[in-house]
C-alpha cells in the first residue's frame, strides 16, 4: 500500500497530465459525432455574452452590405409577388387548414467560423424563442446549416461547412437527389455526392434542397455547379457546388421550423418498428 | 508572491479574450490563425508547482475550446505543452534552467526564440492533428502547423518583447 502511495506521489505530474489529456481527448472524440457535443459548446451564458458584445460593435461595419442584401431580397420577393398566378380563386379553402407549414424566426450570427474542418456558428436565439435542435437555418441567398445545440438564449448551428453535415439536395432541372458534404478545403465550395449517372448535369445549373429531410422545405437555393466528375465505379457523379452564400460574411439569418416535422418523425418511426 | 499570482491571473484573462475576440477571427489566407494564448504557458513562473501549471493550462485550453466549439483539441494541446515545458526549458536555456534563475525579460533573444519555436511547434502539431483527426490528411496537418506556427511565433516574440519590463 505504502508503495502505491509512493508511486502516485512520485509520478503525480505525469498522472495528472495523463488524466487531463484523456479528458481532452475524450471530449474531442465525442465532438466528432453529431449531437454529442453537449458539454463543450458555445451556446452558453459566458460565450454568448462575449460574442454578443463583439457582435454589437461588429454590426455597424456591415450595415451597408446588410442593407444591400435586404434590398435585393425585397426586390426578388416583390417580383415573385407580382408574377404570382393566383390559382386558388375558385377553390374553397377550409379555414382550419390555413396554418402555414413553416415558422420563420430571425436571428443574428454571433460567431461565424469557416476555417476549421468542423465549423459551428453561434446565434442569438435559443430555447426561450422556442428554437430546438434540427431546425433549418438559411439566409436570403441559400442554406447555412442545421441547429445543433440550444441553451436558453443561444444556439449553435452545424454549418454546411462541417465534415459531419450531410444535407439532402437535388438538381433544379430534374429530381435527381444527392447528399451535400464538405471536403474542408474551401469555404466557397461544397460537394454533392451520389448523384445518379443518368442525371442531366450541366455546369452552371442550380442545386437546391431536396425537401426529403423534413428540415428544409423543397427548393431553397444552395449553389451552382462549377465542375463534376464520375466516381471511380462510374455509377455516380460527384459535383463541385459553388455556394450562393458567402459563408465568410453572415449577418442576419432565418430559422425555419417545420410544423409538420413531429408528425413526419412519428410516422417514420412507427413504420420502422 | 501575491503580485505574481495577480499578474498571471490578468495575463490568463487578457490572453483568453484577445485569442477569442481577435486572433480567432483573423483567418489570414482563409485558414491561418495565430494561437497566442500559449504565451501564458510559456511565461508561467518556473519555480511554481508544475501541477498548478498543468491544471491552469487545461482550463485555459478548455475555455478556448468552449469559444470555438472544437471539443477538447486546445485543452489537449495546451496540457501537452505544459507537460513538455521543462524539457524545452532545459534544451533552450541549458545551465540557466538548472540554476532556476531564468528571467524571461533578461534572457538573450536567441534562446527565447528557440524556446518559443519548439513549444509552438509541439502545441500546433497536436492541435491540428486532433482537429483534423484524419491520417490521410497528414499533409494538411503539416501545412497548417507550419504556417500557423510562423504566425504565432512572430506574434508571441513581439508581444513578449513589448510587454516585458526592461530595467536597463
Amino acid at each position: 500500500m505504502q508503495q502505491i502511495f509512493n508511486f502516485v506521489i512520485r509520478n503525480k505530474t505525469f498522472l495528472l497530465f495523463l488524466l487531463l489529456f484523456s479528458i481532452a481527448l475524450a471530449l474531442t472524440i465525442q465532438s466528432h459525432s453529431y449531437h454529442r457535443s453537449k458539454f463543450i459548446n458555445s451556446a452558453n451564458f459566458l460565450t454568448g455574452g462575449v460574442y454578443g458584445t463583439m457582435n454589437s460593435v461588429d454590426q455597424y461595419f456591415n450595415l451597408k452590405t446588410e442593407n444591400n442584401t435586404l434590398a435585393e431580397e425585397n426586390k426578388r420577393l416583390r417580383e415573385q409577388l407580382l408574377n404570382l398566378n393566383v390559382q386558388t380563386d375558385s377553390t374553397f379553402i377550409d379555414s382550419t387548414n390555413t396554418k402555414g407549414k413553416y415558422k420563420v424566426t430571425i436571428a443574428d450570427v454571433y460567431k461565424n467560423s469557416y476555417a476549421l474542418p468542423n465549423n459551428i456558428l453561434t446565434i442569438d436565439k435559443g430555447k426561450n424563442d422556442s428554437i430546438k435542435e434540427d431546425f433549418g437555418v438559411i439566409t436570403s441567398n441559400g442554406i447555412i446549416g442545421i441547429i445543433d445545440n440550444t441553451s436558453n438564449n443561444y444556439a449553435t448551428v452545424l454549418s454546411i461547412l462541417n465534415a459531419k453535415s450531410r444535407i439532402n439536395a437535388k438538381l433544379k432541372t430534374s429530381n435527381h437527389i444527392g447528399s451535400l458534404t464538405w471536403d474542408s478545403k474551401s469555404p466557397n465550395f461544397v460537394q454533392l455526392e451520389d448523384v445518379s449517372q443518368y442525371a442531366p448535369v450541366k455546369i452552371g445549373d442550380t442545386i437546391e434542397t431536396g425537401g426529403q429531410s423534413s428540415i428544409f422545405p423543397k427548393g431553397i437555393g444552395i449553389g451552382s455547379i462549377s465542375s463534376f466528375e464520375s466516381d471511380i465505379s462510374g455509377d455516380t457523379y460527384t459535383i463541385q457546388v459553388k455556394l450562393f452564400n458567402d459563408m465568410t460574411n453572415l449577418g442576419t439569418i432565418y430559422i425555419l421550423e417545420n410544423l409538420n416535422r413531429p408528425e413526419i418523425i412519428n410516422l417514420e418511426n412507427s413504420s420502422n418498428e | 508572491m501575491n503580485s505574481v499570482l495577480g499578474i498571471n491571473a490578468i495575463r490568463f484573462i487578457v490572453l483568453l479574450l484577445v485569442q477569442v475576440v481577435i486572433c480567432n477571427q483573423i483567418n489570414l489566407f482563409g485558414y491561418i490563425n495565430p494561437y497566442i494564448y500559449i504565451i501564458f504557458i510559456f511565461l508561467f513562473p518556473i519555480r511554481d508547482e508544475r501541477l498548478v501549471l498543468l491544471l491552469s493550462s487545461f482550463i485555459l485550453g478548455m475555455l478556448v475550446d468552449l469559444f470555438s466549439d472544437s471539443g477538447g483539441v486546445h485543452a489537449a494541446a495546451a496540457v501537452s505543452l505544459a507537460y513538455a515545458r521543462p524539457v524545452l526549458l532545459k534544451s533552450s536555456f541549458g545551465m540557466l534552467y538548472e540554476h532556476q534563475s531564468i528571467k524571461f525579460s533578461t534572457t538573450d533573444i536567441g534562446s527565447l526564440i528557440t524556446y518559443l519555436t519548439l513549444g509552438t511547434l509541439i502545441h500546433h502539431l497536436i492541435l491540428f492533428s486532433l482537429e483534423i483527426f484524419n491520417i490521410s490528411n497528414i499533409l494538411l496537418v503539416l501545412k497548417k502547423t507550419l504556417f500557423s506556427s510562423i504566425f504565432t511565433i512572430i506574434l508571441s516574440v513581439l508581444i513578449i518583447i513589448l510587454f516585458s519590463r526592461n530595467k536597463k
